[in-house]
């Protein structure tokens, strides 16, 4: 296979208008040789910055270039040693702004495909069953994790791998946190690709207690003293959604970008065959401008609805990732920037019958470096439409810290602890992922475990 | 798993159910609620805690059918079992809360209107385990779909004032003219009212005690998903406030509470979920134009 060596092997997708209509994957991956031609490319860096640029520092180079010689079962093994959910990361990290922003190959030409090489290589190590469980004899340490999402689910991978007896509480009914309530299925097969990560790290010897809410089915506390956990990580995620507080936001017809999501994606409203409804419009106004917001606006549009993003700032400072904005636009989602909602309007039965906006201007740079949006004075209009969902961000859930005796909280209701080792003001306690940053990325959540699961060692190997 | 250890027909369509979980048996109080889903399928269903036995480790569920998931449910029988179950989830009634020499002054007045019966039950039975006998007014349509009467009068003897919307059975009428009565004709002076049954009920409950100035409790039962402040599907506009009924609630102060906008927003899923509902009573004999289902759009 021929390679032009400044430009990414490109990868298929399925059709902008066929996906438009379903919720299959939208990248269909690369195949072996292409993997093969694309892992070519690389020049295998002695001092490679695109380690740097990885939150879990996977060695990119070596798994790189075990692929490059179709050595697929050893570039899974090097994954595994860093990350215990590759075919998750391939698919949803912003490599743009992580690996890949660093690599070499990016200053000429385009960086390594380092995220569809890693997703290629998990795909393929789980296609061939590849057997990634090795753990260490085990230490007979109970350790519980609260949260079965990418924070929780990394922390208890790498515990057990070391020996320690992990148990994960989950709230909900299934494992897997954001990966299964919040990333539709179009970007992340849930049977396919999840729910095998997921074994993978049960293969490991970790047990998921789901349907158990800490804080309330049961608290640290209990678990300490009646059950025998000696150390806890906290992974509860920020799952409360924010509202504008604009008038008309508790109509009916308006839902948070969670509420829709998890309708489409854990209770999988858009199959026939299961129970939980779900309402998308004739036209749905989706507010906000993150991967949250584009991910409820390609699960519309693929529910039958016309679909527009109002977003208060310019195409140039919209925080999705490049690639969920460009498929968005390609998929037909129409893209009203610069614009900011004052109100919800209803009809005589509370419905949502449209929602006004004004147009916005930047202004001087705010504290997040971005131009301030600014509203235009008189410029107000109103936009018909039946459906609006809010995609604003989420706030930690306040359970753990209030049923908890001496874990510090800051002002945002987010738990305090050390970036290096999770370590919490309570001993024995660490915490990571987005309930402790605020929402944030898959990966971030998945090095702030790691980072906790090495504190954890080190706290009750020390003892 | 969660196994079903009893199963008992209250009325049409409306059903009891004991089931095993451990966890949340030995937790749960008055007020909160739980969450059950019936199997991979089904939806998250929240309801109310009717009962609880610690010993047995047993929470007791009163449901109706009104979906497709509890339509499917009132099939299950003794011996089956709930995939999921969770909580207990929501806050505790204020009343568990209440110190227990000043609770034993109140006098509590509990309006139980049609299911909303069955989580009236344990507080009533909690508040006689701690030495207070609350009256109640219970309502229903008529004489058959009258639920829990027994256990009711177990705990309350003649405290318990019947009534039904027809007449034909106890005192006819609304659960409005049972409160009138007690208080206008009889005298009764109430501390506070625990208003638990549909919403139109609450509201109409809490228009009167605000001219009666009883201060008023309800238990909003809203459109939830994952009842642990995830999905804000329940928000609710209590007074200037929004609030979500499942974490900040479910019970409320019954005069703030906008409950128009509230019976709104319940039925924001009619539609929806009547096309799942005749799939199911109809299977693949439905193919749309009966207009209301939108099966043929």
């Amino acid at each position: 296979m021929e390679v032009d060596m400044l430009k990414k092997v490109p990868v298929h997708e399925q059709d902008p208008a066929a996906r438009a209509r379903n919720f299959e994957e939208v990248c269909e991956g690369y195949t072996k040789e292409e993997a093969m031609a694309e892992a070519s490319r690389c020049l295998g860096c002695k001092k490679p910055l695109c380690v740097s640029g990885c939150p879990v520092s996977i060695h990119i180079p070596e798994f790189i270039s075990a692929a490059k010689q179709g050595n697929f079962e050893e570039a899974a093994r090097i994954l595994a040693e860093s990350s215990s959910l590759p075919a998750v990361c391939g698919r949803v990290c912003p490599q743009e702004k992580q690996c890949e922003s660093k690599c070499i190959r990016g200053i000429k030409g385009e960086a390594v495909s380092i995220g569809k090489l890693e997703r290629f290589v998990a795909d393929w190590a789980r296609e061939h069953h590849v057997d990634l469980s090795k753990t260490e004899p085990a230490n007979g340490k109970k350790v519980a994790v609260v949260g079965a999402g990418p924070a929780g689910l990394t922390c208890a991978g790498d515990l057990a791998k070391k020996g320690y007896d992990v148990t994960i509480f989950e709230a909900l009914h299934e494992p897997g946190g954001v990966l299964v309530y919040g990333i539709p299925e179009f970007r992340l097969p849930k049977d396919k690709v999840v729910a095998e990560e997921v074994e993978n790290v049960k293969k490991l010897g970790v047990k998921i207690e789901t349907d158990t809410i800490i804080g309330k089915t049961v608290t640290i506390d209990e678990l300490k003293e009646k059950e025998g956990f000696q150390a806890f990580f906290i992974g509860s995620g920020a799952g409360l959604p924010m509202f504008m507080g604009i008038p008309g936001e508790t109509a009916s017809g308006v839902f948070s970008a969670n509420e829709f999501l998890t309708r489409n994606n854990l209770m999988k409203a858009f199959r026939e065959d299961y129970d939980t409804p779900i309402h998308s419009g004739k036209k749905v106004v989706v507010v906000g401008g993150g991967n949250v917001a584009m991910d409820a606006a390609r699960t519309a549009l693929r529910l039958g609805s016309e679909v527009h993003v109002v977003y208060r700032r310019s195409e140039k400072e919209l925080p999705a990732r490049a690639e969920e904005v460009h498929h968005a636009k390609e998929e037909g989602i129409q893209f009203d920037l610069l614009r900011n909602p004052v109100e919800i309007l209803t009809d005589d039965k509370g419905w949502v019958k449209g929602i006004r906006v004004i147009k916005m201007e930047l202004g001087e740079p705010d504290a997040s470096g971005r131009r301030k949006p600014v509203p235009v004075e008189g410029s107000e209009y109103e936009i018909e439409c039946d459906t609006v969902i809010m995609s604003l961000g989420t706030t930690p859930n306040p359970l753990i810290g209030n049923t908890t005796k001496g874990l510090e909280l800051n002002k945002k209701k987010c738990i305090v602890a050390d970036e290096e080792k999770g370590q919490t003001s309570r001993e024995g306690i660490f915490a990571g992922g987005d309930a402790v940053t605020g929402a944030a990325t898959v990966i971030l959540a998945m090095g702030a475990g790691k980072a906790a699961a090495r504190g954890i060692d080190e706290y009750l190997s020390g003892k | 798993m969660f196994e079903i250890l009893k199963k008992r027909k209250l009325a049409d369509k409306i059903w009891l159910m004991d089931i095993e979980a451990r966890r949340i048996a030995e937790k749960c109080l008055p007020g909160e609620f739980l969450i059950v889903k019936i199997d991979q399928e089904g939806e998250r269903i929240p309801l109310t805690v009717c009962d609880y036995d610690r010993e047995k480790g047993t929470v007791t569920i009163v449901f109706q059918e009104v979906g497709a998931s509890t339509y499917r449910m009132a099939d299950l029988k003794e011996g089956d079992f709930f995939m999921d179950v969770v909580g207990p989830l929501g806050n505790a009634s204020d009343l568990t809360k209440l110190d227990p020499e000043k609770l034993k002054n109140m006098s509590i007045l509990y309006v139980a209107g049609g299911v909303g019966t069955a989580p009236v039950y344990p507080q009533i039975k909690w508040l006689k385990e701690h030495g207070v006998i609350a009256d109640a007014v219970e309502g229903a349509k008529n004489k058959d779909l009258v639920i829990m009467e027994d256990e009711m009068r177990a705990v309350l003897g003649d405290h318990l004032y019947m009534m039904t919307d027809d007449g034909s059975y106890g005192h006819k009428g609304m659960v409005t003219e049972g409160i009138k009565d007690l208080v206008q004709n009889q005298g009764k002076h109430y501390d506070i009212c625990v208003a638990i049954g549909p919403m139109i009920m609450m509201k109409f409950v809490c228009l009167l005690t605000k001219e009666l100035n009883i201060p008023t409790v309800v238990s909003m039962n809203p459109i939830m998903v994952d009842g642990t402040g995830m999905c804000g599907a329940c928000r609710i506009h209590v007074g200037d406030e929004v609030k979500f009924a499942c974490v900040d609630g479910p019970e409320f102060d019954g005069h703030l509470v906008n409950f128009d906008e509230a019976m709104s927003r319940s039925r924001m899923y009619k539609t929806e979920e009547g096309r799942a509902f005749l799939k199911i009573q109809e299977g693949n004999s439905h193919h749309g134009g009966c207009g209301e289902c939108g099966g043929d759009r």
